[in-house]
């Protein structure tokens, strides 16, 4: 088995895909020539040729409504979105068609793709490239969310998501895609959507987390230990749909939940799984849930992005404040 | 992409005077000098992610000189000559680079939006600032930038659409220099000229060499003069070339052969203006060598401004998201302050 970063593991996930299917196509701005701009796509036109690894036009609406009739006329299209804060102006594609094909068709029609975005801060990017903006997708039904945190699971969640019947948006956490390696196993493996995973597990409180901030929780988990809280860590893995049940178990076993994420705090994800939380295990709970995330403030340029996201003194304020209620 | 012929007839030289010639040359070094500085900024780790523009100083330049000091500017993240020329402080685009907010300030009185990043959502905004301008009857000119690849966005199109509708006092700009990161104009699109897209919004279209700047200031000065007198806007291409990578993060080296570089760099911008300076008798190779000297004390200048700036206050995150902070956001803030004080980047 050879270790990889998330990114070499993303690009292999696609190279198996690439390998097996050819209906499979890879399609986007900058991923042909040049591998994309992370060479997330490194080597793959090279191998496959330009007419499943395609350089697109500049033109995010193109790329995903061309994916629609793509998907919906036999292929397994692949787009990329070179920053997720660049998916916008293909919202109304995502929205009103991507996610509605099945539903609006009454399943004569369907639309199985993956349209894959880095995403987050934390790289010292200019503006609008470390935007985290996974609650709107997670707030549209009829699409997929799912967010690797690891290079196993990049791998694997990514397969799956392009065997899955339904539509799929893979966020690729790009402040991790090169910050440790780890062994991703040769060839296909999946790993099962909609499901979350213990990542430490612990007796005190739990804390949820995924993509980049699961390491900034495993590190604020550190912190706690020292101070004698023994913090269970779960990776959601998959934002929608939500693995009601592994939160709900993790959290009747502690009594007590912080969720972490970098989108600003109002109306994201923190609040769903707060809610999920109180469905499943109100009387469980020794303490309000803490949310631990970005301020209510659009998304920073780069000299105040540190400030915008949670760190690991931070969300160690949300474990106390969970503890010491 | 081969370098292309000019396409319009060349500025009759001998109607500029010597003095605005010679103002649009200083200017040209200037901006390349400025840009070379911010590269090695960057790679010295004293600036972020740079968008360098060298190659593309006429074609800046040339429009910056057209355009009178009330007009408005909608620039994307490249636009940093045309910037200076309308009267943006260097040390503010420094900052810009550097991740601050101060950064996207223009002085009071300069008209220039801050950097859009968005592939061209400034577009529209253009065509906007033009319709109010036409309500309001002044005869005030916007310009939107935009880049080759940019022409792919469907603002473009809307944009453009409203420009040639209500018949607007815009000029819409574009640098054609040939790349969208790493992909040609070729792969852009399947029409010869982007100028020609023009007509299908009942809009004037006209393709300039953008490396010659007698022809880009004489194509913009005359777009300006149009859509001042209310006959509506203009779409330009001016066809040019970047000589380095799209940004600091990319390597062109990946996408384009070096000696397509070299052929683009024969015909420097910047030396056609000087053989010219020199033929006129009014410039010399000392007089050059001593400019440059110039130009890098005001950059230097401008760089000690940026370095010299106190590092972000905290505060800055929240006090400008509404007019009035509401308690939410009151809340936040005195968090940040409590868990990291207020100032000193961390
Ligand atoms: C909506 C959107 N999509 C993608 C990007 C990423 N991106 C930044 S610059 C660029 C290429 C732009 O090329 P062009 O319009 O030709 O302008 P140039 O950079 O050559 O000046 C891309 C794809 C972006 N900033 N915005």
């Amino acid at each position: 088995m050879a270790k990889m970063t998330i990114i070499q593991a993303i690009t292999e996930g696609l190279r198996v895909a690439l390998r097996e299917d050819e209906r499979v196509l890879v399609l986007g701005e900058d991923v042909g020539v040049n591998g994309g701009v992370f060479r997330a796509t490194e080597g793959l036109q090279g191998e496959f040729g330009p007419h499943r690894v395609v350089d697109t036009p500049l033109a995010e609406a193109g790329i995903i409504g061309s994916s629609v009739g793509l998907a919906v006329n036999g292929m397994r299209p692949i787009p990329e979105i070179q920053f997720f804060g660049f998916i916008y102006p293909a919202m109304e594609q995502i929205v009103a068609h991507v996610s509605r094909v099945r539903m609006r068709s009454q399943g004569r029609f369907t639309c199985p793709m993956v349209i894959r975005a880095p995403y987050g801060a934390g790289i010292r990017a200019p503006e609008l490239h470390g935007d985290s903006p996974e609650a709107f997708f997670v707030h549209q039904p009829g699409i997929k969310v799912v967010c690797p945190s690891n290079p196993y699971d990049a791998k694997g969640l990514l397969l799956a998501s392009i065997d899955d019947p339904d539509p799929v948006l893979f966020l690729e956490p790009l402040r991790m895609y090169r910050a440790f390696r780890e062994e991703v196993p040769e060839g296909r493996y999946t790993v099962e959507l909609g499901k979350a995973n213990v990542v430490k597990p612990g007796k005190d409180v739990s804390v949820f987390a995924w993509g980049t901030m699961l390491r900034v929780a495993l590190e604020a988990a550190k912190a706690a230990a020292e101070k004698g809280v023994d913090v269970e860590v779960v990776d959601l893995r998959t934002l929608s749909p939500l693995d009601r049940e592994t939160i709900a178990e993790s959290v009747k076993k502690t009594g007590r939940a912080v969720v972490v994420h970098e989108a600003p705090k109002t109306a994201g994800l923190g609040a769903e799984i707060a809610a999920v939380i109180q469905d499943e295990a109100f009387l469980y709970l020794e303490a309000p849930v803490v949310r631990v995330a970005g301020y209510d403030t659009p998304q920073p340029l780069f000299s105040l992005e540190d400030i915008f996201a949670p760190d690991a003194k931070r969300i160690l304020h949300g474990i106390d404040k969970a503890m010491n209620f | 992409m081969q370098p292309t012929e000019q396409q319009q007839p060349t500025a009759t030289h001998e109607t500029l005077s010597n003095e605005l010639l010679l103002d649009m040359y200083r200017s040209m070094i200037l901006v390349r000098h400025f840009d070379r500085r911010a590269v090695h900024l960057q790679r010295t780790g004293r600036l972020g992610t740079y968008a360098p523009l060298e190659g593309q100083e006429a074609a800046q330049v040339g429009c910056g000189y057209a355009l009178d000091k009330r007009d408005w500017l909608f620039p994307t993240y490249r636009e940093h000559g045309v910037s200076i020329v309308h009267g943006l402080p260097m040390s503010t685009i420094f900052l810009y680079w550097n991740g601050r907010p101060e950064g996207c300030v223009p002085p009071e009185g300069v008209n220039i939006f801050p950097v859009s990043v968005p592939i061209a959502t400034q577009v529209p905004h253009a065509v906007g600032a033009a319709w109010a301008s036409k309500l309001k009857g002044e005869d005030v000119v916007s310009v939107g930038f935009l880049g080759d690849g940019a022409t792919s966005e469907g603002d473009f199109h809307e944009a453009m659409n409203f420009a040639g509708v209500f018949k607007l006092p815009v000029i819409i700009f574009c640098q054609n220099n040939g790349f969208a990161i790493s992909v040609p104009l070729s792969k852009q699109t399947a029409v010869e000229t982007l100028a020609e897209k023009a007509a299908g919004y009942g809009v004037e279209g006209v393709r300039v060499d953008g490396n010659d700047l007698l022809a880009v200031y004489e194509t913009v000065k005359k777009a300006a003069d149009k859509a001042r007198r209310g006959e509506g806007p203009t779409f330009i291409e001016a066809v040019t070339y970047r000589y380095g990578s799209h940004t600091t993060a990319d390597d062109h080296t990946r996408y384009r052969e070096a000696s397509e570089v070299e052929e683009w760099k024969a015909k420097d911008p910047i030396d056609r203006v000087k053989k010219i300076l020199i033929e006129r008798g009014v410039w010399s190779e000392e007089q050059d060598l001593a400019e440059w000297a110039k130009v890098d004390g005001d950059v230097q200048a401008a760089i000690d401004e940026m370095q010299a700036t106190p590092s972000v206050a905290h505060d800055r995150l929240f006090d400008y998201a509404y007019a009035e902070l509401p308690q939410d956001l009151i809340e936040q803030r005195d968090e940040v302050r409590r868990l990291y004080g207020n100032g000193g980047a961390k």
